[in-house]
């Protein structure tokens, strides 16, 4: 099996299709699969394919071309610093970077983008070892050291055939791509839209007023957005939005306030909304909230269904999920543990680590949650996240939640600090105008919770720090309070 | 006279556009045919003459046994319809979901 197969089969059975628009490029999927077979033409198996550029249009190509050339796809995160890029570079040699900056490393050898799409094709079917890996990725390391993820042809394959239907989308569908190439959305956003054959339209660099713009202009039906990309488009947007070809949104990668999914689905009352829930260790969505849930919880009067906007939905059918407390044992339903998936495109493998699956083929996620009586999960955050007060387990999550319902707060993060008599307490770092006093903040909190919710210390930001696919640095903010 | 197939392999029908990846299968030997013809891996160089009655193959289908043991990915659609054992396999049906990317 080799993810090669989806890009060869739309330009067989679809490759009049138009397959990419980026800038002024514009590819169908046949020429896309001769782009393709240049970028492989230039590979050996012994070398991987490295990508540290924006959303550039030769990323499907390279991304398909690594996999027939039967190497591993590599994206790097251009927004890291030179000396992280060195350490992740030196991390994968030796390899072929496509890039348009300088590089001079042992082990690296750099490719402009115009090169490599040049060339003689490679003629020869792609090796099908299901076992082989397709795509390294860094995670964003938001806790530590970046880990190398494994993500293999057989993973991934197991994600598309789990979750997308061959030639199912309509010929004037168009995706947006905002996503870099290297998070999983990024990826995954390429093999299910040439699966689906589904015209990609790429946005390199995001505003708000870009995106819409694209939108319009590209007749643009379907999108994905990280929380902070949908946030900031409601907030340009304002009271209106003119989407009239926009069908399906789908949304991932961190919390989604509930304030801004119920302003998107007003100013688009004619636009579905799919929550995906998935990480880099389960190639992309395990979990959906799709469109009639997000209609229902919206409309709904009964708030134990109003709260599942909230919610990351239930498991695609081809996943397995548990609930663990920390002793090991299935939780019942409403009783928050540890998140446990299951499934053929789970691969739960860090280069150098192994693989972290139990014997039972079960990845713990690290995410903390919930499930409710009719098996929707409510994700309450990072298990490392959590402030252990006196040997209590409090979720960042919940007082977040209550500070988040007073109207004048804009943005906020519960971490812990070092706390001399407790061992660790509540730190909350916010944003909100200053009239609103530290006794008020607090006196909500233990209107609705328990006393040790209340936070010891209090302060006052003029915006949370996050990564550029809206990820809240939560280290960052613990950092903060320590000094 | 049957063969034990890997998921992953490809096989080609000798009588028809036809071509079938092997996703789920069972460790035995199995007979594949296509439109009344053995299946082979690699396209045949001209393509022989159909035999009984045929439906024809759809690509981006996936074709599994009454019993569901075993899964084929149709990745090249053709006229002849696919037969394991004998026995014809049907289209599988897909259970649709929201487009999550």
């Amino acid at each position: 099996m080799n993810i090669h197969l989806i890009l060869q089969m739309a330009s067989e059975a679809m490759g009049y299709r138009e397959a990419l628009v980026c800038g002024e490029t514009r590819l169908t999927f046949e020429e896309l699969g001769d782009a393709a077979k240049r970028v492989a033409g230039h590979m050996s198996e012994d070398e991987k394919l490295a990508f540290l550029a924006e959303a550039d249009s030769c990323f499907p190509a390279a991304l398909f071309g690594a996999a027939l050339a039967g190497t591993q796809f590599v994206p790097l995160n251009y927004r890291l610093t030179r000396e992280q890029l060195e350490a992740q570079m030196k991390r994968i040699t030796p390899a072929k970077l496509i890039t348009s900056h300088s590089v001079s490393l042992d082990g690296i050898e750099c490719v402009s983008q115009n090169t490599i799409l040049k060339g003689d094709a490679l003629q020869s079917e792609a090796p099908h070892e299901g076992g082989a890996t397709a795509v390294e990725l860094f995670t964003s390391g938001t806790t530590g050291e970046p880990k190398s993820a494994i993500l293999r042809h057989a993973n991934l394959m197991a994600y598309i055939f789990g979750t997308v239907e061959f030639m199912s989308a309509d010929e004037d569908e168009a995706a947006l791509l905002t996503v870099p190439p290297y998070h999983i959305a990024g990826i995954a956003a390429v093999l299910s839209s040439t699966y689906a054959g589904r015209r990609m339209v790429q946005l390199p660099n995001f505003s708000p007023e870009g995106w819409i713009e694209l939108a319009q202009q590209e007749n643009v039906s379907n999108a994905f957005l990280v929380p902070t990309m949908l946030q900031r488009i409601v907030d340009y947007a304002g009271d209106s939005l003119e989407l009239p070809t926009m069908r399906n949104i789908a949304y991932g990668g961190g919390k989604m306030p509930r304030q801004t999914i119920e302003r998107a689905m007003t100013i688009l009352p004619h636009v579905n909304f799919t929550n995906a829930y998935g990480l880099t260790e389960t190639s992309a969505t395990i979990c959906m909230l799709g469109p009639e849930d997000h209609r229902e919880a919206f409309n709904s009067p009964n708030p134990a269904i109003k709260r599942r906007l909230s919610s990351a939905g239930k498991p695609i059918p081809s996943i397995e999920l548990q609930i663990r407390s920390e002793g090991g044992d299935v939780c019942a339903p409403e009783e928050t543990g540890l998140v446990y998936v299951r499934g053929d495109q789970v691969s739960g493998e860090y280069k150098g680590l192994g693989s972290q699956l139990d014997a039972e083929g079960w990845f713990l996620t690290k995410d903390r949650g919930f499930v409710d009586a009719d098996g929707y999960l409510f994700i309450d955050g990072r298990a490392d996240d959590v402030i252990v007060r006196g040997g209590e387990n409090i979720s960042p999550g919940e007082i977040e939640d209550v500070l988040r319902t007073h109207s004048a707060v804009k943005d906020v993060a519960a971490v812990a600090v070092a706390d001399t008599e407790w061992g660790e307490a509540v730190g909350v770092a916010i944003v909100c105008p200053d009239d609103i006093g530290d006794a008020e903040l607090c006196e909500l909190v233990r209107a609705n919770l328990r006393s040790s919710r209340v936070p010891s210390v209090i302060k006052r930001m003029d915006e949370l720090p996050y990564n550029e696919t809206g990820k809240l640095l939560r280290r960052v903010i613990r950092d903060g309070f320590a000094d | 006279m049957g063969q034990i197939y890997k998921p992953g392999t490809k096989l080609s029908s000798t009588v028809c556009k036809t071509q079938i990846m092997a996703l789920r299968v069972p460790a035995e030997e199995l007979e594949i045919s296509c439109g009344g013809a053995p299946m082979q891996v690699g396209d045949p160089a001209e393509l022989g003459e159909m035999n009984g009655e045929n439906t024809g193959t759809l690509v981006g289908k996936r074709y599994t046994d009454a019993d569901e043991t075993m899964e084929f990915l149709c990745t090249r659609g053709g006229e002849g319809s696919i037969a394991i054992e004998g026995y014809v396999i049907d289209i599988k049906a897909a259970k649709k979901l929201p487009s999550s990317d």
